[in-house]
Formats: structure tokens, sequence, C-alpha cells
């Protein structure tokens, strides 16, 4: 009997893929585990094996195709004697690799929820760099590795090390081409080993080193966090301000798609909580490159918040020789009169989409993008406040002891008299992460949850 | 197919190598199509498969006893369906239905099996190894006799809490079998770049641990080996080490490129030392099977193994509410080291 072969799903967040090459071509005999194409996902190039045995009867899809959907039929595998004409092709994708939103009895799962998708930086109000800045565009992953690589240019005492970092290029490819610019000696991949590693890096910065800790995911952090809290965040003030910790620990934090409770979770409001760190979880790429920057030059332990959804999300990034943006200084995305909405990284595609959505119906939100938590630009969320007297805090982490949590208590205690309405936290639920699709939409904030709180905060 | 050494005359049954063999090849056919059906969107995140270590969990299950406890890492399916966990409950948590071993709510990397004594399932590299000493604890405690298998890989054998686990599991004597899945990479890492001393199993000597090697690809040694371990926990000896030399001859899990070696190294692998390969020469060559025995052993794993992927599909999601529970116990578990 004739088989489909789908475009297939190379990673949890891949969509869609380039049909890079056909290693295999009409009438050629394959068994399982043969390669029979390459295809490029968001990340890599991936070779694609065979599962069943058979005869490649047709090839449907070209090499060289770009887009091509999750469960596309790409070729039709016969047996032998048979025809691949006689195959009826379906049409694509064969089965749909997420369901539509409210469907929950449907059979395929629902993807988790996909923020939007490139966002011009021109929607700023007041961008970072000067009038007349040519501008690229950049996916955040690019930004990053782009500071990085000039940073290390810029001070040799600058070096990466984490698991992965170097001769596999980064498990979510962010230091791309470091290895082959600076060498081993910079780019350093270390045994799976988080607190140990963490804590030689602390060493290394109390040596004179300027180390960028990277961390596959924050979630692994959690193997280090003696070294980041005990060590790294509080070695000066012990010290009576003799010896401080200047380097960075930085990787992708919070949920990605789908890999459950254990790999999911939201430390913003964890380490925000600590002094003696810097606390930065940018959301454009500009801001994740001008922040970055800025973070290997500040001479405290800089937690460096990144998001895995956000990687290959693309935006306008200033092409300046050296660009940094300072710590402490929020942007608004977009004014408004009605409503502040406050968030920060990946919160931010929830707090704008739902802004365009309200603009639609005639509120105007203002938007306000922390980008550092610690330290925190109190003076720009007062002054929106003051202005539209109406808040909502977005986040994705837990409720309890959030971040919105802390700024409505400084909101409440500095600008009451201005506040006609409770300030309201949009936040994940307080569960652990569930894997199922249905469920894990479920536990992130969703755009219609601020949707409703700003209409509760505006009495619509 | 490459020509083969045959193994030494095993000293066992006729069935019990049919056993193994039919045990094997439900690993790998499971493992094939959760695959596919990742491919097909059906499973997402993560997803580790064990194709190529199959010799590894059947060796180890087969020297094991009714009550003995396992431990493992991300890459658990095999596990799983090794302690007779139902591949139906398996592969519906794959799919994050209802019907899988945790509702849906777990995930490929997270499931759990009080009944069959798999207490997970455990995302972060390592640490499943205190938790596995932790079992072991209990049961020592308890006086029931058991041992605990607590598996983890190469890479995962540079965590610190390994050797914290060590030195306390030899200190209170711990029934405790600690095996290295030595399949040689962790991620994109080969055990060369990240293991200084390339033998792992040495690693307990100077905790007084003793230590061995074994070849994973090889059923019938790892089951002897698992014996001897379990024969020493069961003595009151405390824990023992065995390194499984073995080799995942898929991507670190699904998204990954594998740029770290060479097709011809994996190649190599499958056509020369092929754990399953090997039984079923063992058996034909010894006139223990015919071909036609082995194809319909095939027939009945495909069939095993497509009826766990209708359930899977089939099975629906989990009720939104489910999003609620779990989080909290009013009752105490019933403890089933209590109790067997
Ligand atoms: C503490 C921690 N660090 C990093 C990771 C990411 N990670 C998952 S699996 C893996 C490699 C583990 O290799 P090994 O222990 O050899 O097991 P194998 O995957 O080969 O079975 C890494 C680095 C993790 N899950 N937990
Ligand atoms: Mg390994």
């Amino acid at each position: 009997m004739a088989t489909e072969i789908l475009m297939p799903a190379l990673s949890p967040t891949m969509e869609e893929g380039t049909l890079a090459k056909w290693l295999v071509k009409e009438g050629d005999e394959v068994s399982s585990g043969d390669i029979l194409a390459e295809i490029e996902t968001d990340k890599a190039t991936m070779e694609f094996e065979a599962v069943d045995e058979g005869i490649v009867g047709k090839i449907l899809i070209d090499e060289g195709t770009e887009g091509v959907k999750v469960n596309t039929p790409i070729a039709v595998l016969v047996e032998e004697g048979e025809s691949a004409d006689d195959v009826e092709v379906s049409e694509a994708p064969a089965e749909p690799a997420g369901g539509d939103d409210d469907d929950a009895g449907e059979s395929a799962p629902a993807k988790a929820a996909e923020p939007a998708s490139s966002v011009p930086a021109s929607a700023a109000l007041e961008p970072d760099w000067p009038e007349g800045t040519e501008l690229k565009t950049q996916t955040v992953r690019e930004a990053l590795r782009d500071a990085m690589a000039e940073e290390m240019r810029r001070d040799p005492n600058v070096f990466v090390m984490g698991e992965e970092v170097a001769e596999y290029e980064g498990a979510y490819k962010i230091t791309q081409g470091l290895l082959d610019e600076f060498g081993a000696k910079r780019v350093i991949d270390t045994p799976i080993t988080e607190h140990g590693f963490a804590g030689l890096g602390v060493g290394a910065a109390f040596g004179g080193l300027k180390p960028i800790v990277e961390f596959m995911t924050f979630n692994f952090a959690m193997q280090a966090m003696d070294q980041i809290i005990n060590s790294a965040a509080k070695t000066l003030y012990m010290s009576g301000g003799q010896m401080g910790c200047p380097m960075v620990f930085r990787g992708p934090n919070g949920a990605a798609a789908r890999v459950a409770a254990q790999h999911s979770q939201d430390y913003a409001a964890w380490y925000a909580h600590i002094p003696g760190l810097r606390v930065v979880q940018p959301f454009s790429a500009s801001d994740y490159k001008g922040l970055l920057k800025s973070a290997v030059r500040d001479p405290n332990p800089v937690i460096f918040l990144e998001n895995e959804i956000l990687y290959g999300k693309s935006f306008d990034v200033p092409d300046l020789e050296d660009f940094t943006v300072p710590f402490g200084k929020a942007r608004i995305w977009k004014e408004g009169k009605d409503v502040t909405i406050v968030s920060f990284g990946i919160g931010m595609t929830y707090a704008l989409e739902a802004a365009e959505k309200l603009a639609e119906e005639g509120i105007e939100a203002e938007v306000v993008d922390l980008r550092t938590l610690r330290p925190l630009d109190y003076g720009t969320v007062i002054e929106s406040v003051k202005k539209t007297n109406r808040v909502v805090t977005v986040e994705e982490g837990f409720p309890v002891a959030s971040i919105g949590n802390h700024l409505s208590a400084y909101i409440m205690e500095n600008a009451f008299d201005y506040l006609d309405a409770p300030v309201i936290n949009c936040t994940g639920k307080d569960v652990p992460m569930p894997y199922a699709a249905n469920l894990e939409k479920h536990a992130l904030v969703t755009t219609d949850e601020v949707i409703a709180a700003v209409k509760t905060v505006t009495y619509r | 197919m490459a020509a083969r050494k045959s193994a030494a005359k095993p000293n066992v049954s006729p069935e019990e190598l049919k056993q193994y063999y039919r045990d094997m090849l439900l690993i790998r056919r499971f493992e094939e199509k959760a695959g596919q059906l990742y491919g097909m969107g059906l499973i997402g995140g993560f997803c580790h498969l064990y194709i190529g270590q199959e010799a590894v969990v059947v060796g180890l299950e087969a020297a094991a006893d009714e009550g003995d406890k396992r431990v493992t890492s991300y890459r658990d399916h095999g596990h799983m369906l090794a302690c007779g966990m139902d591949p139906d409950g398996v592969m519906a948590e794959l799919t994050g239905r209802e019907g899988g071993y945790s509702k849906g709510k777990g995930g490929s990397m997270h499931m759990f099996s009080r009944e069959k004594h798999f207490y997970g399932g455990h995302g972060i590299v390592g640490a499943q190894v205190p938790i596995g000493a932790g079992l072991a604890f209990a049961d020592k405690y308890l006086e029931n006799d058991r041992v605990t298998f607590t598996y983890f890989g190469d890479g995962a054998a540079n965590q610190g809490q390994v050797y914290e686990s060590f030195n306390m599991a030899s200190i209170w004597s711990l029934p405790v079998v600690f095996v290295i899945e030595n399949n040689q990479y962790a991620m994109g890492t080969s055990q060369k770049r990240s293991t200084s001393g390339q033998d792992i199993y040495e690693r307990g000597a100077p905790f007084g641990i003793p230590g061995e090697l074994v070849d994973g690809m090889d059923v019938l040694k790892v089951k002897e080996a698992g014996e001897k371990a379990i024969a020493h926990c069961r003595a009151g000896k405390g824990p023992y080490i065995l390194e499984i030399k073995t080799y995942r001859y898929r991507g670190h899990s699904m998204s990954d490129p594998a740029k770290y070696r060479t097709r011809e190294e994996v190649q190599k692998m499958r056509e020369e030392r092929d754990p399953i390969e090997n039984i079923r020469t063992m058996l034909l060559d010894g006139k223990h099977a015919s071909e036609d025995d082995l194809k319909s052993i095939d027939k009945e794993i495909k069939d095993i193994v497509n009826k766990s992927a209708d359930f899977a599909r089939e099975s629906p999601e989990p009720d939104l509410d489910q999003l609620w529970t779990d989080i909290y116990a009013s009752e105490l578990p019933q403890g089933d080291a209590v109790d067997s």
C-alpha cells in the first residue's frame, strides 16, 4: 500500500520549514533509517529519515521550497509494482498540527499560544537611537549573538561558557559562529554541571574576568541557585564594597512549547527579589542587543532572561557600531489615555495584541515595557498612571509574589489618589505547567484575559 | 546486513531469548511510532527516543524481582515498557491525552506508576540520582529487601549530586544499583570532551562502591551483570555501579541535527552491534525459532504498537478542570513499599 510522507515537525516550535534538499529521487528504494531529505527548521538543518520501507513513487514538493507547512505531503512511497499515479494525494496539511482555539474536544491537540510575529520598532515612542539611524531587520537570536560578539571584540576578558555553547553553537543556536571567531579559549563547552560552572564563573569574575555564563535554560539554573544568590549577588556587600561580581548569567526563561512543568518556569520574580542582582528581561531584538551589551559592561551580576519563543521573531535593530540600552529605563510602545498596561519580555506580545484589539473598540491603552526589573523604572509607570488612572500588569509567571503584585503595591503607596480602579495583575495560572496542549494554553496568560482586565478597570 | 559475530553459547532457555527479543522489539517499534507521531505534530515538546539502548532496560528488568524499583531521566519510554507499564497509557501520555499515565499533564519526560514501582521520568539532568538513593533508603528503613535501579546518563555523571549520592549510599549501605547508561553522548558533547577519566564505573571506588563495565548491546551480558549487582544489594552490602556501554541511534531529542558524529559511526553500530539483530541471529542460528516464528512476533508487536497509537489519538484531551487538580494532595499516598 502506498504511504504519503509528510513534512515532519522537527522541533517543539516548528510550524513550517524549507525542504532544502532531496537525497533520494523517484524510483529509489529506501528502507527504514535512510535519509530522505534535508529540512531546514527555525534552528537548524536536519536530516529526515525514512520510517517505512518502499520505493519513492513521487516527489511532491521540489527541493528549495520554503515555508512548507508541517504535515504537508512531500512524497509518496509505494510498494514494488505499484504506481504513484494511482495514489490520491490528500490536501495539505493531512492532519492539523494545531487545532482551533476553542475546539477542546477535537482530536488534534491545540498549539501553545503563539505570540504576534514581527513588531516594527517604529511603534516605540522614544527609540533608543538617534533619528535617521539606519535600521535592519534581525531576529532576537541574531541580535544576541551580535551583542556577545561585539563585546568579546571590545574586551578580551569577556568569555562565554555553558553547555553546548561552542561546538554545537548553542542548544538554541544563540552562540552561532562564536567558536569560529574567538576560539576555544573564550567559547567554552562545559560538562553538565550547573552549580559547578556557575560558581566557577563567580570565581573567574572575582579573578578579573567578565564571564557570560549561558544556562541552556533558566530551569537548570535552579541547580546553580546557591552560587547565583549567595555568592554572586551578596559578595560586594559582604566584602564592604571591595569585591564585586561583574558577570552575566543568560539563557531562555519561561514557557517554550509543550515542554511541561520542569522546563517551563518563569523566574523573573524570583531573581527580582534579590538585592545585588540586576535583572533584565527584554522583548524586542534591539533591546536584547542593547541591554546585553550593557549587561556585559555592568559591574554587577546580571540575570539576563531571554525567551525561546521570541528567539525567532524579527524586529528592527539600529545599524550602529556600538548600540547600548541603559538599565532602568522603560520603553513606551504605544501611547494612550484610558489605561496603562505594564509588561516585560514575552508578556509584551499579549499586551500589544490586547492594545491593538482594544483600540478597535475605542479604548486607548498605553503600553509600557519595563525591560529591566532591577533597576525598575518606577517613574515611567507612575507618570503613566497619573495620566490614565488605571493599570493592568501582564506577565507569564506565577501570580503569588509576582512582579505585578509588587507594582500594584508600589502604585498604591505612591499614586493611590490617582487610581480610579484597583490594579489588576494578569499572570500565568497558579499551577505547574501541564503538558497537554489544551491545558497548557489555559495555564499561560492570554490576550483575552488582558482585554477582560482592561474592561474591568475601565468599567466597560 | 553485515556479518555479525554470534555471541557465546548462552546459558538461557529459548523461551527467555524469545522474551527478550519481544521486549526489545516492543521498545524499538514503539519509539519509531512515537517519532512518527511527533513528526505529525501529535506529540509535542521534547521527545527523547531510546532506540539502540533497548538491551539495557530489558536485561536489567530480566534480573529484577517484583517490588524492585526504578527511576530514570527523561529518556524513559523504554524503561516504562520494560517494567510492564501499558503501552496505551504511555503513548497517550505522549499525545497529552486523558488516557495517559499522568492524565496528559506530564508528557514524554514525566510519567510515573506506583503499581509498577516506576518513580519517573525526571527532566533535570542528574536529579533522579539522589531520588533513587532515597527510594533505597526507604526500602532499607522498611526492611523490605527491595532494590532500586537508578538510571542516569554519561552526561549526568558529571553532576555534583551524583557523588553526594554515592557517598550517602555508601555510608548507609543503601540497596541501590546506580546504572550509568553510557550512550557516549550528552546531547552534542561526546563523553571524551566532558569527562575526565573515561571509566565512569571506577568513580565509585573512592567511595567504596564496586563497579563494572558492561556491554550494553548484549542483553544477556546486561542481565548477568544485573543479577550480580542485585545479589550484592540484597545481601546488604550496599550500592553497586554498572556502567553500561550503549548507543543511541537517533538524535538527542527530535530537534537534534546530530552534526557531532558521523553517519558512518551510527551506521556501523546499527549494522554490527544492534541488540535486537543480535538476539534474532542467536534465535535463528540456534534453531530456537524459525523465520516464521519471528515474523509472528513482529506482527504481534506491530499490533500492540498500532493499538497504542490509535488509543493515543482517540483518547480525549484532558478536561479543562484538570488544570487545577493534583496540585495539593488531600490524603497521604498509600505507600507501595509499606504494603508490598
Ligand atoms: C540540569 C540540567 N541541565 C541541562 C539540561 C539539558 N539537557 C537535557 S538532556 C542533556 C544531556 C544529558 O546527557 P546524558 O546524561 O548523557 O543522557 P542521554 O540524553 O544521553 O540519555 C542536557 C544537557 C537538563 N535537562 N538539566
Ligand atoms: Mg548520554
